[in-house]
């Protein structure tokens, strides 16, 4: 029994890096013949961002069972320390590879920090007080890097709050993060390849974890935090080590973000509350604590409102009706109860039952 | 129940396709903007009318792109871009065409995210696009800017005009002046014509058009003769009470309140000013046109607004009143500086294609390189402007406009 078990979990992951680098081949060899349009190879990168995002998350929904909403906050600073980062070694590190892969690193530390710094006060609240706080916070890292203001020059950095202005430049100081404006002229270094590397490496660390000791530990506090705590689980150190590696996941996909487009600047639209639940909504369509339909909802939910870019102005429309009409199909108990009484997997089995 | 099902799922699919049919030619009637499939409808359209030269039915066409905000919080923008630019792509197709070869167009919606600009950019690369009529926005120009001066696309942007578009892409000319260009134009008038000593600033820090501005327009008042008494900043989270900054710049005793914002939020700094006694002289750049027609405003506050700007709608000069009507006929709209700079952009694109005298057949990037060397050497007389030129750095050469509202009016102050 016991060995049937494990075979179980190891197959559920094999599948799921199988999915991934079956996507990657597939892909590979469709731009190889050239089969593949420029938009499709435009959103290549995004999609992996969007994964490791959609992945992450799931880690402090599905698996400590705590709803943040403030996942876009963790993205937006891996996104700035990484440009900020490239964009200062530009001239010193030639080789973009090596380049690239500190700014990861730093992005998801700095993530890492930031995470674990509003996890210790966040972590004592629970359920809906938990989102709203996490929520407030994802805003506040947008508003306070939508006035930060950081220039170099001979004499070092420079940093202001209120404008370019006042951080009394030399001639010749470059504005590397000019505040509202962002950062521009980061280097493109985001590859299709690096951004299935991330992805594989994100399912490693989210998928071991949950297998682990640790990862156990994590479960029993979402499943009773009474009961965990009196067997003598540290509960504070276990939701910390879920938040934070979270939110240094989250940190790494801001960075591919980041060196994917030549200007990054703190909008609403990317790094506001509206992509926390755009990442919350790829979770929960997925299945919260399935990592592989985070995958697949995340590929899915970031394709369509290009692929309906032939309805012009309806399509967000569309969008909309076909994402409350998946959302119904996967999770209203009518829909699940029509789909198991017709499911393939039944009709199949009766059959075999009637031969 | 089984059957049942069947026929029911049948018919939704029916339903859905029936749907997505509809959107498809709506969306071709209302704005050309058409998807792989229905761009040979448009074209087909196109080769019927009576004018058309016999080259369009042998597919030799340009195509040219368009890329805005047409959903979301900037949709007026996109939309106006979009209008603007079908309406001189329409007039030249009736007027036969750029040396008689007809034009294709094709919009495409950018949500004003840069992210979703890039998609749109490649969206209409595998349309077959030859030439760029965008972005609307600054910060999505700066992405798009990025790609298209990879495959060296010839790009003209109506609207977008921050410097980092230009900077260090050649393939990338503004129709629209930079923003710093902006803010010295503003600093240089009032010191200049002495309209006021002491001048408070208002503007938006969250948006980079306000700021971008704002830092020129700091910068060159050093060397004018007023001084700035007050610069407050607001974001675009909170933007609806101004009572704050316009105390602050009372306290301070400002002559004049200068706003490099957008019409929406000037329109409540007029009323929530004058609730509050406080009637300085206001002054504003290219985002203050639209504020007469802002919804349930006083247009009697805006008297004696000045403003610079390349366009106002009512202009009496020939080109803007026919420009005026046949857009009020087309898209039920008064027009915005943003589809006067969109119309100029189409016509910038025909006088440079005729002095190059670059084909259809042309690649992407062989058209870009002639279209780049007739941008130095053409000069056109717009909506926007008279005279425009460029330099090779992408950025226009134009006299600013300053206008004065009077009698709800925009008038041109000589």
């Amino acid at each position: 029994m016991k060995k049937l078990k494990i075979s179980k979990t190891l197959k559920d992951n094999i599948l799921t890096y199988g999915i991934v680098i079956l996507a990657y081949l597939i892909m590979q060899i469709l731009i190889g013949t050239g089969n593949v349009s420029s938009l499709m190879q435009g959103l290549l990168v995004p999609l992996c961002v969007y994964v490791i995002l959609a992945v992450s998350l799931n880690l402090t929904v599905g698996i400590l069972g705590e709803l943040s909403l403030g996942h876009a906050g963790f993205m937006c600073v891996g996104a700035f320390t990484g440009a900020f980062f490239s964009k200062c070694m530009q001239d010193v590190i030639s080789i973009s590879l090596l380049r690239f892969i500190l700014a990861i690193v730093i992005g998801a530390v700095a993530a890492g920090i930031i995470g674990f710094l509003i996890g210790m006060p966040v972590l004592r609240l629970r359920g809906d007080y938990l989102a709203i706080v996490t929520l407030a916070f994802g805003e506040i890292i947008k508003n306070i890097i939508n006035v930060l203001y950081i220039g170099k020059d001979s004499r070092g950095f420079h940093f202001s709050l209120k404008d370019s202005l006042s951080l009394g430049l030399e001639e010749g100081g470059t504005v590397i993060i000019n505040g509202a404006q962002g950062i521009t002229g980061t280097p493109k270094d985001a590859t299709f390849t690096m951004g299935i590397l991330l992805i594989i490496l994100t399912l490693i660390i989210v998928l071991n974890l949950i297998h682990s000791r640790d990862g156990r530990a994590i479960m029993s506090i979402r499943d009773n935090l009474i009961a965990a705590e009196s067997v003598g689980i540290n509960i504070t150190k276990y939701k910390l080590m879920a938040f934070s590696i979270s939110a240094a996941l989250a940190g790494v996909a801001g960075v591919l973000y980041a060196h994917n487009l030549s200007s990054l600047m703190a909008t609403p639209k990317n790094f506001g509350y509206n992509m926390s639940i755009m990442i919350l909504v790829f979770v929960v369509l997925g299945g919260i604590g399935n990592i592989r339909g985070s995958i697949i909802s995340a590929v899915i939910l970031t394709l369509l409102p290009e692929l309906l870019r032939g309805l012009s102005n309806y399509r967000m429309l569309i969008y909309s009706i076909i994402l409350i009409a998946m959302m119904l199909f996967n999770w209203s108990p009518k829909f699940i109860h029509l789909r198991e009484k017709y499911s393939l997997k039944r009709l199949f089995r009766k059959n075999r039952e009637v031969q | 129940m089984k059957k049942f099902k069947k026929v029911m799922s049948l018919l939704l699919v029916a339903a859905m396709i029936a749907l997505v049919g509809c959107g498809n030619s709506n969306g071709s009637e209302q704005t050309e903007n058409t998807d792989n499939a229905a761009s040979t409808e448009t074209a087909g359209d196109a080769a019927a009318e009576e004018n058309a030269p016999t080259q369009a039915a042998d597919g030799e066409v340009f195509k040219i792109g368009a890329i805005g905000p047409s959903t979301g919080s900037a949709a007026v923008y996109g939309l106006a871009v979009q209008n603007g630019a079908d309406l001189a792509i329409k007039e030249i197709n009736e007027a036969g065409g750029i040396n008689g070869t007809l034009i294709e167009y094709n919009f495409q919606d950018d949500e004003c995210d840069n992210e979703k600009s890039v998609n749109a950019y490649n969206t209409l690369k595998d349309w077959g696009m030859q030439m760029l009529v965008g972005t609307t926005t600054s910060g999505c120009c700066i992405a798009v800017a990025a790609e298209s001066a990879n495959d060296n696309m010839f790009q003209i942007t109506p609207s977008g005009s921050s410097v980092d578009i230009i900077n260090n892409n050649d393939n990338v000319y503004q129709v629209c002046f930079t923003d710093p260009n902006q803010g010295v134009g503003a600093a240089q008038y009032i010191g200049e014509n002495a309209v006021a000593q002491k001048v408070a600033v208002i503007y938006d820090s969250s948006d980079v058009y306000s700021s971008g501005i704002y830092e020129k327009f700091v910068q060159e008042s050093a060397n004018q003769s007023f001084e700035i008494v007050s610069a407050e900043a607001f974001t675009a989270d909170n933007k609806t009470d101004f009572s704050v900054q316009l105390q602050k710049a009372k306290d301070a005793g400002a002559e004049l309140v200068f706003l490099p914002i957008y019409y929406t939020e000037a329109s409540l700094i007029l009323t929530q000013a004058n609730a509050m006694d406080f009637a300085p002289k206001f002054f504003g750049c290219d985002g203050l046109d639209g504020i007469l027609n802002v919804e349930n405003f006083d247009t009697a506050l805006a008297e004696g607004v000045m403003l610079l700007t390349p366009f106002a709608a009512d202009a009496e000069d020939e080109a803007t009143k026919s420009f005026v009507s046949a857009y009020v006929a087309a898209y039920g709209d008064t027009p915005n500086q943003f589809a006067a700079d969109a119309y100029d952009a189409v016509y910038i694109l025909k006088a440079a294609i005729e002095k190059s005298g670059a084909v259809p057949s042309d690649s992407v990037s062989d058209l870009c390189e002639k279209l780049k060397g007739a941008m130095g050497e053409i000069t056109v007389d717009g909506l926007t402007g008279e005279a425009m030129s460029w330099d090779s750095d992408g950025a226009v050469n134009k006299a600013p406009k300053a206008m004065e509202i009077v009698n709800g009016n925009y008038a041109l102050i000589q």
